[in-house]
């Protein structure tokens, strides 16, 4: 991996990160009513609904306001939240945190369990194994986060049940056992249905690889199987793998919404669907960039880590 | 037409594609009849049987007004599948046109859409469908609108990568010395080449479309109470469901039979038109 494809790749996550912030500032400037409507209200008379125009710079051309937003959000000013009164930046800075606890232990997961799972799938192609894990991973995929998470809840948070908390947040600094408590049934649900998608690409690439020439290569010099399944052909579909776990961080995010807004969980999707609900546009503006910002970097992490391990590719 | 033949008949013999095309036509039956099939009235309430379990009276149980599940997932599958359909559609005309044109096209113009359907694919696509929907306000109609949108750059990609396959074919150049015009080689001589891939990528959309529809309306940004839109069935159905598990279970399975149905067709599809594709 050469310098100047860090470089180049780093430079496309600039103009990336550049290009959404102006997407995500436009959609909230076509809003019907402006934020000087909101703080004064409905039937704010006009000269005040103007001074405070003035006053909070809406009076001025789209773009010197594109530029004084995004000039502060470079310093970590993202502005004054409409709802509360409170500076967005420590909020949403901190709602990133928990959000990101879920996001990695849900990675993790599904890593460690999809991996697996499709590769023994594909070794036993066609068995009741390898049926029994593409019919669980077809219904993994067509179950929306919002209805596991929920049916979950109503299962084992029940009073009958108890085994979980249905909601909340204990940070991991107070009580790690306690924390932990609270972030599985979250975690369970994004983990479910993300090694549903995973499984099945890893399980589709490994099928491809088991029948390739090297494979059957190594088959005819007498390498044992297990030896082939996880030395040689595991190796292989470890690419794949990773883009798909890249790929499917977009949908993760989207999963983090749903899956905090059904736990009451305090993170970045629970803030933005608040700021959506009560029309708080430096909130929107913040959350919005933060998970687009997140996702473009953890697209390019997924491009090193594929130029890191498979020494073929030769970006340029 | 004969093409169209030869594909059903590919896509029947996989077990995909069978299960798949089968159960999609008779839950589009069954939307497009639903309402009147329902064997009671959604909106009626039965004090006396509130939260009631599957019985002979009430086939999928009753919820906290004692209304009837199974009559209301029913009446609520036209606000949920045909909503979805029609998002679909949305996306993929759109899709397929800028597509077609930004390849067909090429150059700067290419360069430009092609760098803002990069950006906006840069967006997790739930969180774009909120965005859109923070600017339009909540209401089905806008979820639909907000979906159709964030569709429409990955099937602009996949009509431009087409395009660029056939703009430099002998058929396409003979229109061009024949002197036809742009729109008349866009629409006669590339569409035809573009349907298929599209196709096929819209019915595994049709799957995503329910479940981004239902989350939408879930997150309470889409359909509006008392509609009996799934996914508001399920937002409702929380206040009471440690009470009983009936009003969420029915729509939660409701919205995984219609993506299954969808996804399983869109296998099917894949494996039928591009047969080396399958594994």
């Amino acid at each position: 991996m050469s310098p100047e494809f860090i470089i180049k790749r780093f430079f496309y996550l600039l103009v990336t990160a550049i290009i959404v912030s102006m997407i995500v500032f436009a959609v909230t400037q076509l809003l019907p009513a402006n934020a000087a409507t909101m703080i004064l209200g409905e039937y704010a008379t006009e000269e005040a609904l103007l001074a405070l125009n003035a006053k909070l710079g809406l009076d001025q051309p789209a773009w010197v306001q594109y530029w004084q937003w995004f000039s502060g959000v470079l310093q970590g000013d993202f502005g004054i939240s409409l709802r509360t009164g409170q500076a967005v930046g420590p909020v949403i800075l901190s709602a990133f945190g928990n959000s990101a606890i879920l996001a990695v232990f849900s990675l993790v997961l599904v890593s460690l369990i999809s991996i697996p799972l499709g590769v023994i799938a594909a070794s036993r192609r066609g068995r009741p194994l390898d049926l029994g894990v593409s019919l669980i991973s077809y219904l993994g995929v067509s179950m929306p986060e919002f209805v596991l998470a929920t049916l979950l809840l109503a299962w084992l948070a029940s009073p009958a049940i108890a085994l979980f908390p249905a909601s909340g947040y204990v940070p991991f600094a107070t009580d790690p056992l306690a924390a932990l408590h609270h972030i599985t049934l979250p975690v369970l649900t994004l983990t479910i249905v993300l090694t549903a998608h995973v499984s099945r690409m890893v399980r589709s690439e490994m099928v491809d690889t088991l029948e390739s020439d090297f494979v059957r290569a190594a088959r005819l010099r007498g390498v044992p199987k297990r030896r082939i399944l996880f030395k040689h052909a595991l190796r292989n579909s470890m690419l794949p793998a990773i883009t798909v776990i890249a790929l499917d961080i977009g949908y993760l995010i989207g999963g983090v919404i749903v899956v905090e807004e059904v736990f009451s969980f305090p993170g970045v999707g629970r803030q933005l669907i608040l700021a959506i609900q009560n029309r708080d546009l430096p909130m929107l503006q913040a959350g919005a960039l933060l998970m687009a910002v997140t996702y473009a970097v953890a697209n390019l992490l997924a491009d090193l880590a594929y130029a890191l391990l498979d020494k073929r590719i030769q970006f340029k | 037409m004969n093409s169209t033949r030869r594909t059903l008949t590919a896509l029947t013999k996989t077990p995909q594609g069978a299960i798949g095309l089968l159960l999609c036509f008779l839950l589009l039956a069954l939307t497009l009849a639903g309402p009147e099939l329902a064997p009671k009235d959604p909106e009626e309430f039965h004090f006396t049987a509130r939260f009631a379990a599957p019985s002979t009276e009430f086939l999928l149980g009753t919820d906290w007004y004692g209304r009837d599940l199974l009559s209301r997932v029913m009446a609520g599958s036209r606000s949920t599948i045909l909503l979805a359909l029609l998002a679909t559609v949305i996306g993929t005309v759109a899709g397929a046109l800028i597509g077609i044109f930004s390849g067909y096209i090429g150059g700067r113009v290419d360069d430009l859409i092609m760098r803002v359907t990069d950006a906006v694919m840069a967006i997790p696509s739930l969180l774009f469908a909120l965005l859109i929907l923070s600017v339009l306000g909540s209401s089905s109609f806008n979820a639909v609108i907000a979906i159709g949108i964030a569709f429409t750059p990955g099937m602009a990609r996949i009509a431009r990568s087409v395009t660029l396959q056939v703009r430099g074919s002998d058929y396409v150049s003979a229109a061009q010395a024949r002197g036809e015009g742009t729109s008349w080689i866009m629409f006669a001589e590339i569409l035809p080449n573009v349907i298929a891939p599209v196709i096929v990528e819209a019915t595994i959309r049709v799957a995503f479309a329910v479940m981004t529809l239902a989350t939408l309306s879930f997150l309470g940004l889409g359909a509006q109470p008392p509609s009996p839109e799934w996914g508001l069935m399920i937002a409702e159905g929380r206040a009471h469901m440690f009470r009983s598990p009936w009003p969420i279970l029915v729509p939660g399975i409701a919205i995984a039979l219609v993506a299954i149905a969808f996804n399983l067709l869109g296998d099917g599809l894949r494996d039928a038109l591009n047969p080396q594709a399958s594994s």
